[in-house]
């Protein structure tokens, strides 16, 4: 699988909100196919890491690479809003509070940005939709609108949206925080499916149990730094510094 | 001279057709006040100031003087410049226009209110900023703004009787011309009253089947 180890790079992270610096020299690899858990206490930077990776939230330094181009390169405003609306096809992203768009029916919600941005016709649109719905169990509910749908069916049909754009990154945050817990399972189980067909995935979750069945790296995060990572089964079982210790003491029913 | 209103099947004909002009310009002027009032909302919220500043101008003029007026200017007025309009249509532009704004302002704070999740999804599968805002915000904003849109309308639709100033022949001034010929005021307005309930009533109607076309999409 790691035909290309430095698929995605982020090197030397850093991003601050006026003076506060949320991440501090962040730097990590992921090789294509590989799927790496981020974890880490509330305000640690996770989310604002995974946002800098797609340029919603842009860097103050550092760079990030995908597939060998420069997500966040240095170009003249309108050249790189070209750039980076065509790199932002390639990663996909998932949210905590799943933002479908409330007017537009599950098929509309996936088929318009590959209409828009793709050309396609209407009969492939729709036969984008059905395939990509149907991965993710909701292709009975392919006319329903957003309300109509429980907030797993909504995490469900918004990773479908991702999805369709074909991208070589998904990156989801926290995605089934928001959901009840009697949902959390349907939205876990299609992240599973995707792991098996080997999509990169970043992945930001509180789940430990989630992340050390799927994920292949586990990375802690604390105050911006990454403390720790490596294999779940080092990560989880045997951490070897303290913040991580006490952080999972936290978080695991049986931890180290 | 008490009230007799056999006298209006006779002039039923004019005050009809003034009612069919009084639909025809508010259809008219509502339909360019709603895209009118999405352009001056995108405008005043997105475009630099260099565009931004004439259309301040232009709002503060429909916004701050009477309607009358502003009628006056654009039928009247224009023609100093070479702008000879027809009455129906400076009438038209003059009650679009000035409803316009008045959508606009709804529509800006609805854009604002739009979660900014929606904003960062749509940039998120590589929409642009302005693909974006005409597929994710606006039409977002403009669903929530349904209502009150729909009762600027009604007050659209009752500000036409103004536009026959201009000598538009709408139902207000057909019905003072029939009054004109059978000296029966009160009949003849208590008809064009009618009229108007029956106008105000059917838009009503339609603003109810689009808010419940619209209702699971919110
Ligand atoms: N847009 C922002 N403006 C200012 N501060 C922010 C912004 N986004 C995040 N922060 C701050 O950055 C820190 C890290 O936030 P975040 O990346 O959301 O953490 P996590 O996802 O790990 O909970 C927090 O202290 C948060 O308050
Ligand atoms: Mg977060």
């Amino acid at each position: 699988m790691s035909d290309n180890p430095e698929f995605v790079q982020i090197r030397h992270a850093q991003k601050s909100f006026g003076k506060l610096e949320v991440l501090k020299d962040i730097s990590l690899n992921v090789a294509r196919g590989q799927i790496v858990a981020i974890i880490g206490p509330s305000g640690s930077g996770k989310s604002t890491l995974l946002r800098a990776i797609n340029d919603l939230d842009p860097l103050t330094g550092g760079e990030v690479w995908l597939d060998g181009t420069q997500v966040n390169k240095s170009l003249p405003h309108r050249q790189y809003e070209k750039h980076i609306n065509a790199m932002r096809q390639d990663i996909g992203m998932v949210f905590q509070h799943f933002n479908l768009f409330p007017h537009l029916t599950a098929r509309e919600n996936v088929t318009m940005a590959p209409k828009l941005l793709k050309g396609l016709s209407d009969r492939e649109a729709d036969a984008l939709a059905e395939e990509q719905l149907d991965k993710v169990g909701m292709l009975e509910r392919i006319d329903y609108y957003p309300s109509q749908l429980s907030g797993g069916q909504k995490q469900r049909v918004a990773i479908a949206r991702a999805l369709a754009m074909k991208p070589k990154l998904m990156l989801f945050d926290e995605a089934t925080s928001a959901l009840d817990p009697e949902l959390v399972d349907e939205v876990n189980q299609v992240m599973k499916k995707l792991a098996e067909e080997h999509i990169t995935m970043i992945i930001v979750t509180h789940e430990m149990d989630f992340a050390a069945a799927v994920c292949d790296r586990v990375l802690f995060m604390d105050q911006g730094v990454v403390v720790e990572e490596g294999p779940p089964w080092v990560i989880f079982r045997n951490p070897k510094k303290e913040r991580t210790r006490a952080f999972l003491r936290k978080h695991l029913e049986n931890a180290p | 001279m008490g009230l007799d209103f056999t006298v209006i099947p006779k002039y039923l004909d004019i005050v009809l057709l003034g009612g069919l002009w009084t639909i025809g310009i508010t259809v008219a002027a509502a339909l360019l006040s709603f895209f009118g009032g999405i352009l001056f909302a995108v405008i005043a919220l997105y475009a630099p100031a260099m565009i931004r500043w004439p259309f301040k101008v232009v709002e503060f003029v429909f916004m701050g003087t009477p309607l009358l007026l502003q009628l006056f200017l654009i039928y009247f007025g224009l023609v100093q410049i070479g702008v000879d309009l027809p009455a129906f249509v400076a009438g038209v532009i003059g009650l679009g226009l000035h409803f316009a704004v008045y959508n606009s302002e709804l529509i800006q704070t609805a854009i604002l209110s739009v979660d900014k999740g929606q904003m960062e999804a749509a940039r998120t599968v590589g929409l642009s900023r302005s693909q974006a805002l005409r597929k994710v915000v606006v039409p977002q904003a403009v669903r929530a703004v349904i209502p009150p849109i729909g009762n600027n309308m009604i007050a659209l639709l009752k500000d036409s009787a103004l536009v026959s100033v201009i000598g538009v022949s709408e139902l207000t001034l057909s019905a003072q011309r029939a009054i004109g010929a059978t000296y029966r005021p009160f009949e003849f307005y208590l008809l064009a009253a009618a009229f108007y309930y029956v106008i105000n009533l059917c838009m009503e109607w339609v603003q109810r089947r689009i808010e419940r076309r619209i209702s699971l999409s919110r």
